[in-house]
Parts: structure tokens; sequence; C-alpha cells
């Protein structure tokens, strides 16, 4: 047990490394994500009321695309260099590995989206209440865009080209996070009450964190054989 | 092939049969390992070594027969096997914006062991890389890189190695040194299954297998 946490905190630490000796990279689905966002009023239009109308598909659709866009690099270089190879072949648990490669993912692609929405909101005029509910719900959403892409990252790892097959891939498992997240921040906006939405993703993430490592380690495998 | 003898055998290869996309690499491929003993797998380019050794591995699943380890087909005991065999690939497994010392902490982490820091630096010094336990992996040499990740073998002590081409890249020098750590690990009791294009000498009995 020991050995497991070791393990976990271990890689985890490893990839947050990495991605601090990338800084580079590590800004590009952060800037992708707020250049879709502030293309709206300058493309759309700049009036206020359609903004705050159209603000919540606005941020969630950028958010859900940078996820999309920074999730290929989950398992490609750990593939490219054979270090995927020693995670599996590691005694510990394959899932659990996974689940400290999901976080460290996240802590670098979805958290500073998270910690980013506010200033997006106000950037498209949202009300504050409708902030503060766009806040939670990319709190609870994002890391479930990033457990269901990693299964499709894992899936699609082994294949040369496997861009466009990873979007095909997850974006209709997407569709459900977008519905019930958008659904929260418009009703929020409106005055009504968001907690059956907010408490719906929870449990997808609920759901997402105790079933993707599984799928996602056996995914590698059929990968990697 | 040697003869059979089931009681002394710590790895087997029950009636291997690989296929890679249409083409059928080796079928009813069986032997026996004992304690102490090395193998080496011989064939020309395509012929299944690395295949064959990533089955040994259990990186990929024979399409037909089993590996067998201390009585056990390691797909039913991954864990314990995992933690007694060390697999050094074509890649090393190393990540190139990290230097050697957390390169291989974290292996040894992963591994279940503990990673000591002394020891790594250890390690790294027998392999020839004495000083450069913190520049970045990018900046060695591929021989180096192979140096780096062979001091896994003094690392851990695994009692089965799969090596595919261990000798890559490695100058004379080089040569001799995992031909010595081949002998000690044979003396030892150790098992290594290995391929190489280059002729393995090592003091002990060799054994080799062909793939055609």
């Amino acid at each position: 047990m020991d050995s497991l946490v070791a393990a976990f905190l271990a890689l985890l630490r490893r990839d947050l490394m990495l991605a601090f000796r990338h800084r580079g990279e590590l800004a590009n689905p952060l800037i992708f994500f707020l250049m879709i966002v502030t293309l709206y009023p300058l493309g759309v239009s700049p009036d206020v009321n359609l903004l705050r109308q159209i603000a919540p598909g606005v941020i969630w659709i950028a958010a859900l695309l940078a996820a999309l866009f920074s999730l290929e690099n989950l398992f490609r270089t750990d593939f490219d260099d054979g270090s995927l190879e020693q995670l599996l072949l590691s005694p510990q648990p394959l899932p659990i590995l996974v689940i400290a490669k999901v976080l460290a993912h996240w802590l670098v692609s979805g958290l500073p989206m998270v910690l980013l929405a506010p200033l997006l909101g106000l950037l498209l005029s949202m009300p504050a209440t409708a902030v503060k509910v766009l806040v939670a719900s990319l709190a609870i959403g994002t890391p479930l865009l990033s457990l269901i892409g990693a299964v499709g990252v894992a899936l699609t790892v082994g294949l040369r080209r496997g861009g466009l097959l990873l979007t095909l891939l997850i974006l209709p498992l997407y569709i459900p996070v977008l519905i019930f997240a958008t659904s929260a921040v418009s009703a929020a906006a409106a005055g009504l009450p968001v907690a059956g939405q907010l408490y719906l993703l929870a449990a997808l993430l609920a759901l997402g964190v105790t079933l993707a490592p599984f799928a996602v380690a056996a995914a590698l495998r059929i990968s990697l054989s | 092939m040697g003869k059979p003898s089931p009681d002394a055998a710590e790895l087997q290869a029950q009636g291997l049969e690989c296929i890679r996309g249409d083409r059928l690499l080796f079928c009813d491929l069986s032997f026996d390992l004992a304690a102490g003993e090395l193998l080496a797998v011989e064939g020309a380019n395509g012929a299944g070594k690395t295949s064959l050794l990533r089955i040994l591995a259990g990186l990929s699943l024979p399409s037909e027969g089993s590996v067998v380890w201390r009585g056990h087909a390691i797909a039913r005991r991954r864990a314990e096997y995992c933690a007694e065999m060390i697999y050094l690939g074509h890649q090393g497994g190393l990540k190139m914006d990290l230097s050697p010392l957390e390169n291989l902490r974290l292996w040894l982490t992963l591994a279940g062991l503990e990673a000591n820091d002394d020891a790594i630096t250890h390690a790294l010094a027998t392999v020839g890389l004495d000083g450069y336990q913190d520049a970045p992996t990018r900046i060695l040499s591929a021989g180096q890189r192979q140096r780096t990740a062979l001091s896994r073998l003094l690392l851990s002590a695994a009692p089965l190695w799969i090596l595919d081409e261990p000798f890559t890249a490695l100058d004379t020098r080089g040569l001799t040194l995992v031909r010595q750590l081949l002998d000690r690990h044979a003396d030892r009791g150790g098992l290594a299954v290995l391929t190489s294009h280059q002729p393995i000498e090592v003091s002990g009995p060799l054994r080799s297998l062909v793939l055609a």
C-alpha cells in the first residue's frame, strides 16, 4: 500500500515536472480556450444581451475543444519514448497509475480553465450568480472531460494519425457533459435552481472516476500489444 | 533445445504462436529456462524476436500458448511477475527532459523498490556515467542513454531479465560491461532472455533459440 501511494505520487510529480519544463506547451490549450471565447464578441456581435445568452455555451464549447486539443499529449510522449511500456510493467495496479496521469493532466490543463472562467464570464457580461455556477460546472466537468478523453487517447495512442479518430470517439461522449453544464449555467442566469444539473454532473464524475481508469488501463494494454 | 525439465524450469514458454498482421511469425514455440540460464533469441530482421520478447514480458498476448513463470501463467499473476522481471525494450523508457537520476528514481518507485539516490548514483557510476546523474537525458549520447537504461539491472534484484538488443549503441567497454552483468546475473541464479545482432560472449553457458 505504501509503495502504491509512493508510485502514485512519484508519477504525479514527474508529469507535473515535465509539464513545467515545457512551459510553452503548457499554455497552448489555455490560449486556445481564451482565443475562442474572445473571438465570439468580435465575430458574432458585441450586443450585451446576446452575449449574456450565449455565454455558457461559448465558454463550455471552448473548454471542450481546449480539453480535446490538450489530450493528444496525455500518452503520446510516453508511448514514443517507451515509458508507457514501463508503466504497464509496473507491479502496481495500472488503473491507479492512470488516475495519477489523468490528475496531472487535469491540473495543468483543466484547472487553469476553471480559474480563468470568472474572467471570461465577465468578458461576456454574465451575471455574478451565473459565473459562480459556471466555475462550479467547470470544476466538476473538466475532470470528467479529462477522464473520458483519456479512454479515447488510450485507444488511439498506437495509431500514427489518431487525431481525427480521437475526436470522433470522444466528442459524442462529451455531449452529455456539455448539455448538463450549459443548462446549469443558463438556469443560474435565469434565476432558476441549478442543483439538479450540478448533482447530475457530479454523479457522472463519480462514475467517471470509478470506471474510466479501468477502461483506460485495458485500452492501453490493447494499444501496446 | 535443451531437454524439458519441468521441475527446474523457472520460465516456460508453452506452444507460443504469434501472428502479426497476416503473417505467422512463429508457432508452437516452446522452451524451458532454468535458474542461471541465459537464452539468446536469434533470427533475421522481422523474424519475431521483439514480438517474442514482448510476449514473454507480458506486454503482448500470444495468439496461442502461454508463458509460465514459476509454475503460474503470467497473465494470472501479473503483479508478482512484473515485480520479478525487468524488461528493456528498444526505447529505453527514459524521459528526455529528466536527468538519469530522476528517471531511475521514478522507475524504482514504480517498480515498488526504494529509490535511494546514493544507490542510483553508484549504479550510474558503475555503468560509466559518473557525473551525468543530473544532466538532462536529452544531451546524452545514444550509448549513454542505453547505459542509463542498463543501470536498472544493477538497481533491482529481479531474477528475470528480458533484454531487447542490450548491446545497441554501446562501445567496446560498454559491451564488456553488459557481458559482465550477464555473467554475474547467471552466477547468482538469474535468468535472462536477450536478442542481439552481435555475438554474445559470456563465460557461462548460453543457449540459443533461432527463429526462422
